[in-house]
């Protein structure tokens, strides 16, 4: 009797925790898809390529996308040095000790500061005393440092997770230690790597309440340098809909997520023919 | 000199490595040194406990904020941490190789996705449906604590998902060899094991859920008041930063600084916490 109760409370336990699962998924389909279906039938090459009209409740965004590029290459060239650097020394110098665990201690605490912080902070610094004004660097630099502990991590862990053996292996030919790194360990881990400054790319281009106070949003122009101040595709794409301008806020919308589903999916292929090419040269 | 040459990228890479506590602590520092003035002049205590926020008076009480950014926390946990853990126990123990390539990207994208996309689906179903059937404008607690509730789901379920399998494959051998049944030995042995990684992720997300801006801007209002109901509408420290920041001068932004300074002590203790309990799974395991 206690035994069937026991099968049968597992069973229902299953059911329930796959629903949840399926539930989840279906949560997902529907944030997604109530945009995509809204969104896509609106998007051609005139919305892309034209300048925004009447504050964005006509004509295109052109100049967000241009915005969104220039914030992400410039926030991810300052940032990936950084981080990439930081995971190397953090996975193959460092032998522990107290400086580490500081170190340590500030990556994972940058990943948990919320958004309008690390906004506070480049419009008191980037903004204000650097004196670069609401532009598309201060943002970059802003967002550079919150997608600093996103590639450490990411790029620590591919480091660890190449084998032990392949160090020794490099050792025992007499390769120094920077050779070991150069040529063992970084054909191994780069794929990691790569990802890690891919999902930084992806929170460059989500990041919304950062970009807008340090960016200075009420620009729709094209940005000519980067010390123009500009809007990226999110930071229109929250305006539009704070102003009830729903169906542009939709289109942007799916292209947002069009681009974010390449960054998460599309990327994996192509990295791993990259990669398996760069290996074979190596060889 | 060969010596050094050898060493030279270690020193780089350390220089580089010290930028992350460097950069955390110039933030605190830049934060601080804007915001605490005006807590020291209004009165430390004044300033937490105020419940009357009209900064053009003077008056710089950040009670409700406070109160409105613990509620979302709880209420985004509430509904974020039965349905993250449920889902990371199927992903450890139940679901097939093709059940998990689904549900992988599809947590992969959920974490991907940008939070004005769904304070957007907030303000698009969620508002309006507590608007129709449950009273109220359908800016409120309720509706923050929903959408807040998915947006922390990925950093549960990933967080969960970890210490469930990083645990020793004897403990749930050994409760399989009891002759315990699988969702026994999940709930006496292995959650019980997984205990402190579990805690670290909720703390995380909760700490995702203070920290958000923009979508509980876009679906919880913006009242600065103790809110009463859980179809109230309320304001997070956040949202104050984040509304009044573009046109606050003076003694009316270093107050938002202020918020800042909150806030930022908030989130470090909650970071604080969530490594510790990570550390205690790290030690066990």
């Amino acid at each position: 009797m206690i035994k069937l109760t026991a099968r049968t409370s597992e069973r229902i336990a299953k059911v329930f925790i796959l629903s949840i699962a399926v539930l989840i998924m279906g949560i997902l389909i529907w944030i997604i898809g109530d945009i995509l279906l809204n969104g896509i039938p609106h998007i051609n090459f005139s919305f892309l390529s034209q300048m925004p009209r009447n504050m964005g409740r006509e004509g295109g965004i052109f100049p967000t996308i241009v915005g969104t590029l220039m914030l992400t290459v410039l926030a991810i060239l300052i940032a990936v040095p950084f981080g990439v650097g930081a995971a190397y020394y953090l996975a193959e110098y460092t032998k522990g000790g107290i400086v580490t665990r500081i170190i340590r201690f500030g990556a994972e605490s940058l990943a948990g500061i919320p958004s309008i912080v690390y906004g506070i902070f480049g419009v008191l610094l980037f903004v204000e005393i650097l004196g670069l004004g609401f532009s598309i660097i201060s943002g970059a630099l802003t967002v550079s440092i919150m997608i600093l502990p996103t590639i450490i991590r990411t790029s620590e862990e591919a480091l660890l997770a190449v084998p032990k053996i392949y160090r020794d292996a490099s050792f025992s030919l007499g390769a120094t230690k920077w050779q070991t790194i150069r040529c063992a360990v970084t054909p191994t881990a780069i794929r990691g790597i790569v990802n890690g400054v891919i999902l930084g790319v992806g929170r460059c281009v989500a990041e919304t309440a950062a970009v807008m106070l340090t960016m200075g949003g009420n620009v729709l122009a094209v940005p000519s340098s980067i010390s123009s101040s500009g809007r990226t595709m999110a930071v229109h794409f929250y305006i539009l809909a704070q102003e009830g301008v729903m169906q542009n806020a939709y289109t942007t919308a799916a292209i947002l997520i069009i681009l974010i589903f390449i960054i998460n999916i599309g990327t994996n292929a192509v990295i791993d023919q990259f990669i398996s090419k760069r290996t074979k040269g190596a060889r | 000199m060969l010596k050094f040459k050898e060493n030279l990228p270690g020193y780089i890479f350390f220089g580089f490595a010290l930028s992350a506590i460097a950069a955390l602590f110039t933030i605190a520092m830049f934060i601080f040194r804007e915001g605490i003035p005006v807590i020291i002049e209004y009165g430390f205590i004044n300033f937490i406990t105020g419940t009357t926020w009209a900064p053009t008076r003077g008056d710089f009480g950040i009670l409700p904020m406070i109160v409105g950014s613990l509620s979302v926390a709880v209420g985004a946990a509430i509904i974020g941490v039965p349905f993250g853990v449920c889902c990371a126990i199927y992903m450890a123990e139940f679901a097939p190789e093709k059940m998990k390539k689904v549900l992988r990207p599809t947590i992969q994208l959920l974490a991907g996705i940008p939070s004005v996309v769904y304070g957007f689906w907030g303000l698009v179903f969620i508002v309006p449906f507590i608007r129709n059937n449950l009273g109220g404008n359908g800016f409120s607690l309720l509706a923050a604590s929903v959408v807040l509730g998915i947006m922390i789901l990925p950093t549960i379920i990933s967080i969960s998902e970890v210490s469930i399998i990083a645990q020793p494959k004897t403990y749930k051998e050994g409760a399989l060899a009891m002759g315990l049944t699988r969702w026994q030995t999940i709930c006496k042995v292995q959650l019980p094991a997984a205990r402190s990684g579990i805690i670290a992720g909720i703390i995380l997300g909760m700490g995702r859920a203070i920290g958000e801006t923009m979508a509980v801007i876009m679906v919880l209002g913006s009242a600065a008041q103790i809110p009463k109901s859980l179809l109230d509408s309320a304001r997070t420290l956040t949202i104050n930063i984040g509304l009044e920041m573009s046109y606050a001068v003076g003694t009316h932004r270093q107050s938002l600084f202020a918020t800042g300074v909150v806030l930022f002590v908030i989130i470090m203790i909650l970071n604080i916490l969530a490594q510790y309990f990570t550390r205690q799974r790290v030690k066990k395991v």
